[in-house]
């Protein structure tokens, strides 16, 4: 579709003056410093010793940073009687098998369902996009009911497989599949490739900026899982669960709480990071459309 | 008679061939099925199955223990006659969604258009985390309740008895006049979430080669670049990012329990999916909770419906 020439050429601008730039940018600026305040005062308060916490006028920034905060969840931790590193490698495990999975099935549907015109398709999705919309906390017990049936109760098999099927990563890779041109698959379906390798090899290629943002839905998703009420056995219970027990313990465990928080928003915003530029190199390689 | 006795033979050849005509259709589209299958049975097993099983026990008394018990619509004629707190719910939720909603969508639209005409790249990737960070952070909105504490070591208080414009600590999450705005501006903090991000990636899908068009048609200005260009090429983020809105805005609860307690002072922040959880799992009256899961669900199925409709007039 595109002129190949034109493709690295910088895109053309609208008439817009320097003065436009500079109130857009200001704006996003200022905004910007609202949304990332509160972040900024989680991480502060976790290093704020106890006493600066409860102190009138209270401060924004911490004073005299300490980890105090962080070796007392550590102590804590170690004091229980599963280790941590056990709860760590659950919800490590769960997230890492749980999002590829999803990844994998959610975008070969997405692809048949949005590149294949076959009989039900529409039918298909429009299911699916409605079940998105039926609240999660009534279908947990018929839910839970399903896992018992299954025998899958207290096992990894009823936090991974469910995550596998969420509607919403489903419903994005479809959106995106949507806007892959037809001709390029049917060149390779004329070059003999199967219907398999068509996914795989054209279509996949054509939406990696909504594969990774998936990958991020997903792994913030179940990164964040307690998943409690399938799980009984301590040794199979997941990070967010037991560090949620230590802060539940009330106000004397304030900086262990704010400590839980940045280390639950340390990873996810790692792994977010890693992506976007991941999605910025893809762009400036390759271009995404032809 | 004569016609009649015609027809059916005919009709049933008819429904032969059609059936006919369907199963050659699906022979060759096996492919097609074959891709959809672990997805599918996957879905049917822990999504659709259960939805189902839930709009059902929308008709019974189940407390979870005992069998349910069949009791047809009284469910529903309880809920609108006999529950005012549910009818407060209903209003909580419609001045939640109606102003969290449409500002949130737009907002997350705009930033992202914004945003994505940042030339750096390390820049740019930089105002992406920095609007997504609330949402990323697990339960980092727990931090709100250290800003609006009822104590004096809360940031609010402490701030504006320091500055004299009080003398005794207000107590935010128990008076209504506060703690509705205070709610508005935690569910707009957070509301750059999944719309947004998709918006992000659909906006650098664009086709370049689309805006030189454009400018040879006659496209003037940045905003008509936006409106007959970008804005079409990308309808499926929209469509994307309107459905999860929809969805979010009327299933506003974790957050405001987090921050409000729960059940909230005087129900100021309860939702319909307050109420719903305050019955499904705390009185456990899942027959009850299940109608009101299943009301929702028809609300947001018409919001859809509704939103689908205005967005297929996008560019035009």
């Amino acid at each position: 579709m595109a002129i190949p020439f034109l493709r690295h050429h910088k895109r053309k601008q609208a008439s817009r003056s320097a003065a436009g730039n500079t109130v857009s940018f200001l704006f996003l600026t200022v905004l910007g410093i609202f949304m990332a305040l509160p972040i900024v005062l989680s991480v502060s308060n976790s290093l704020k010793p106890l006493e600066e916490l409860f102190v009138f006028p209270p401060k924004f920034l911490v004073r005299n940073p300490t980890f105090d905060n962080f070796r007392d969840l550590f102590n804590l931790m170690s004091e229980s009687w599963v280790p941590f590193t056990r709860y760590m490698f659950n919800t490590v495990f769960v997230t890492v098998v749980g999002t590829f999975g999803h990844v994998m099935v959610a975008s070969m549907c997405a692809f048949a369902l949005a590149k294949k015109k076959f009989p039900g398709a529409k039918l298909i999705f429009g299911i699916i996009l409605a079940a998105l919309m039926f609240s999660v906390q009534v279908t947990a017990i018929p839910n839970y009911l399903i896992m018992s049936g299954l025998g899958w109760l207290d096992t990894y098999l009823a936090l991974v497989v469910p995550a596998m099927a969420k509607p919403l990563g489903l419903f994005l890779m479809k959106q995106f599949m949507e806007q892959i041109p037809d001709a390029l698959l049917e060149a390779a379906r004329i070059d003999g490739a199967t219907e398999f390798q068509v996914f795989y090899k054209i279509a996949i290629p054509q939406v990696v900026p909504a594969l990774l943002t998936l990958i991020i839905f997903c792994f913030q998703d179940l990164w964040n899982m307690q998943g409690a009420t399938y799980i009984y056995s301590e040794e199979l219970k997941t990070l967010p669960y037991a560090l949620g027990q230590i802060s539940a313990a009330g106000i004397s465990r304030s900086g262990v709480t704010a400590a839980v928080t940045v280390i639950m928003m340390l990873v996810p915003i790692i792994l977010f990071v890693a992506c976007q530029s991941n999605i910025v190199e893809t762009m400036a390689s390759s271009g995404i459309k032809d | 008679m004569d016609k009649k006795t015609k027809l059916v033979p005919l009709l049933i050849s008819y429904g032969k061939l059609r059936f006919k005509q369907l199963g050659t259709e699906m022979k060759k589209n096996r492919s097609a099925y074959l891709l959809i299958a672990p997805y599918c049975i996957l879905f049917l097993m822990f999504y659709l199955i259960p939805v189902c099983i839930s709009i059902g026990l929308g008709f019974t008394n189940f407390n979870v223990l005992e069998p349910p018990k069949f009791v047809g619509l009284q469910n529903y004629i309880d809920l609108f006659f006999a529950d005012d707190i549910f009818l407060k719910a209903v209003k909580n939720t419609f001045v939640f969604a109606v102003i969290t909603g449409p500002v949130g969508y737009f907002m997350a639209l705009f930033i992202a258009w914004m945003i994505n005409d940042i030339k750096n790249q390390k820049l740019r990737a930089f105002m992406t985390l920095l609007f997504y960070a609330p949402t990323i952070s697990g339960q980092a909105y727990i931090i709100w309740k250290f800003i609006f504490s009822s104590d004096i070591y809360g940031i609010a208080n402490g701030w504006l008895m320091r500055l004299g414009a009080i003398s005794q600590p207000i107590l935010y999450f128990e008076d209504a006049a506060y703690c509705t705005p205070i709610s508005i501006i935690v569910i707009l903090w957070m509301s750059m979430g999944t719309g947004f991000l998709s918006f992000i990636a659909g906006l650098q899908n664009v086709d370049r080669s689309l805006y030189e068009a454009g400018y040879m048609d006659g496209v003037k200005n940045r905003f008509q670049e936006l409106w007959y260009i970008t804005l079409p090429a990308m309808k499926e983020q929209l469509m994307f990012g309107a459905v999860m809105t929809v969805t979010s805005s009327f299933a506003i609860h974790d957050q405001l329990a987090a921050l409000a307690g729960f059940p909230s002072v005087k129900y100021c922040v309860h939702t319909v999916v307050s109420h719903l959880v305050d019955y499904g799992t705390v009185r456990f009256e899942m027959g009850y909770a299940s109608a009101i899961a299943t009301l929702l669900f028809i609300v947001m199925l018409g919001c859809n419906k509704l939103i689908q409709n205005v967005l297929g007039k996008v560019g035009r």
